[in-house]
């Protein structure tokens, strides 16, 4: 199987510190990836690097076999390597729909502009707490509203790999699992998914293959089934409980 | 009364599109151009040359130098911002090198056009006199006011309802944001400083028709003003910008009609302090956001 995504050695560096270290990972068409690890091990660094959001200092990132390394992020997107980031990075004085606006122009050429009002509609239509609430700043959505919100405006810019960084982070139990039912629909679509989450056990259940990353390098990698049941993930991640999973 | 009015708004109308120019680009960069007010004056003399030199209408003089103000507003980002971008002092930093641009456009203005007053030819303008309701009103002043009422409107369409003006409030509420969503920060901060620019450069040549009288340093006076119209407008508030730059042309106008013309900057100043004290951010300020 030849990989969507295919990342080789990827190094990124802030100053003199690096955060990842030579990271490969491969990420197969249609395939929900998991990046599971402590905090600061690299995995958000990794992911942005690969999206455009920060400067690569060494290795490759391939999609579809063409190089894309180090791309700025409009060309990183443009080329189909959407970004949901940590902190979601909602623009909170434009309006929901503003939001969705944006990125629905982001990609010029391939939506025609007649054909913009009618995707708007159609994420409204699907997460309807955005349908409902559209006109209203996006800053007075709540925490899991917005990371519905970051969601909805990455597909709009039709991803060919959907990079998302710590969708659970923050929220409430149930908003929680509300997010991980949309990962999930979202898989069940077709779209290639890229996840980082420090929620372990939520990440190895929606995905097919997980890598666990240590301080910038990947210590384990399986399916995740797999590295649910190895005893060195239950231990670290997964609060070593005997049900867990 | 009525002519008093006009006259303010006449005033408020070249303070209005120059503050908006440097509000744009404090919105998008949160730094201070200050080599605005310096394309403000190579401008105004770029309309002036192509008026008395090249005989050209001022109807085509007026937007071929504002397209020119742009792309020199272009090469102020390119030349004086962009190498500075990411440093940690880069707002520092940038005021400093927009400064020494400004001084090396007065420089060439100084070279190029002598250090004394120059003015358009005469019958450049109209110089009818209209009567309005018992006030003697410039036809002069009523077409700068409509075409800077007219621009004013066109920035708002253009902010508001154009992918570009979309792409720009983005830029402006976060960087990192619109480069999450797919947007060419670095073409994006290009163009609103070439719009910027052209706001600023219009508002010269409005000022050097109204004034007929056009020296290297006119920009000096002015900056001055478009500083205190965005502070008292709210830093980056395009309709703040609007509402304080008629504003300050309104008090200005009726001070020098009821004090005398010394007290002009001293009275505008005053207003300013007291918009402050009431209102910290000024008329139309963001409240500081919190991101979550």
């Amino acid at each position: 199987m030849t990989a969507l995504l295919q990342v080789e050695d990827l190094r990124v560096q802030y100053g003199h510190v690096r955060a990842v270290s030579g990271v490969s990972l491969s990420v197969g068409e249609g395939s929900v990836v998991a990046l599971i690890g402590p905090n600061g091990a690299g995995k958000s660094s990794t992911l942005n690097a690969i999206g455009g959001l920060v400067p690569v200092a060494g290795g490759r990132v391939l999609l579809e076999g063409r190089e894309v390394t180090g791309l700025p992020s409009h060309r990183a997107l443009a080329a189909g390597l959407v970004v949901v980031p940590e902190g979601r990075a909602i623009l909170a004085r434009m309006s929901v729909e503003e939001n969705l606006r944006v990125a629905v122009e982001s990609r010029r050429g391939l939506v025609p502009r007649a054909r913009h009002a009618a995707l708007i509609d159609e994420q409204c239509a699907r997460f309807p707490v955005l349908g409902e609430r559209r006109r209203q700043p996006a800053g007075a959505l709540s925490g899991g509203e917005q990371q519905l919100l970051a969601m909805s405006r990455a597909l709009l810019a039709r991803p060919r790999v959907l990079l998302l960084d710590e969708p659970s982070m923050g929220l409430a139990p149930l908003m929680v699992r509300r997010i991980f039912e949309v990962v999930e629909e979202i898989h069940r679509q077709g779209t290639t998914v890229l996840l980082v989450e420090q929620n372990a056990r939520l990440a190895l259940q929606v995905s097919q293959h997980a890598y666990v990353l240590e301080r910038g390098r990947i210590v384990i990698e399986g399916p995740s089934a797999a590295l649910a049941a190895d005893p060195r993930v239950r231990a670290a991640y997964l609060g070593g409980e005997a049900s867990a999973g | 009364m009525g002519q008093q009015i006009v006259n303010g708004l006449f005033l408020g109308s070249i303070y209005a599109l120059f503050a908006l120019g440097y509000t744009l680009v404090f919105g998008v960069l949160d730094i201070l151009n200050l080599a605005h007010q310096a394309v403000f004056m190579l401008c105004a003399f770029l309309a002036l040359t192509l008026v008395s030199l090249a005989h050209l209408h001022i109807l085509l003089a007026l937007p071929l130098a504002t397209v020119a103000a742009g792309l020199v507003g272009i090469l102020v980002e390119r030349v004086a911002f962009r190498p500075l971008r990411g440093r940690a002092d880069s707002n520092v930093a940038g005021l400093i090198s927009s400064l020494a641009v400004a001084t090396i456009f007065e420089s060439i203005a100084l070279g190029l056009w002598g250090p004394d007053v120059s003015r358009f030819p005469l019958g450049t303008v109209p110089e009818r006199q209209l009567h309005l309701g018992g006030a003697v009103v410039q036809e002069l002043q009523l077409v700068i006011i409509g075409i800077a009422v007219l621009m004013v409107l066109g920035l708002t369409f253009l902010l508001q309802r154009t992918r570009l003006g979309r792409q720009i409030r983005a830029v402006a509420e976060s960087g990192f944001a619109a480069r999450v969503l797919g947007i060419d920060v670095d073409r994006v901060i290009a163009l609103s400083f070439f719009i910027s620019s052209a706001l600023g450069g219009a508002a010269g040549v409005l000022f050097g028709l109204a004034f007929n009288s056009i020296s290297p340093d006119v920009g000096r006076s002015v900056e001055l003003k478009g500083l205190a119209v965005i502070i008292v407008g709210g830093m980056g508030s395009m309709p703040g910008a609007v509402i304080a730059g008629f504003g300050l042309g309104l008090v200005e106008t009726f001070t020098v009609a009821r004090f005398g013309s010394s007290y002009r900057d001293a009275v505008a100043f005053a207003v300013l302090f007291l918009v402050l004290l009431v209102r910290p951010r000024g008329l139309l300020g963001q409240a500081a956001t919190r991101v979550a």
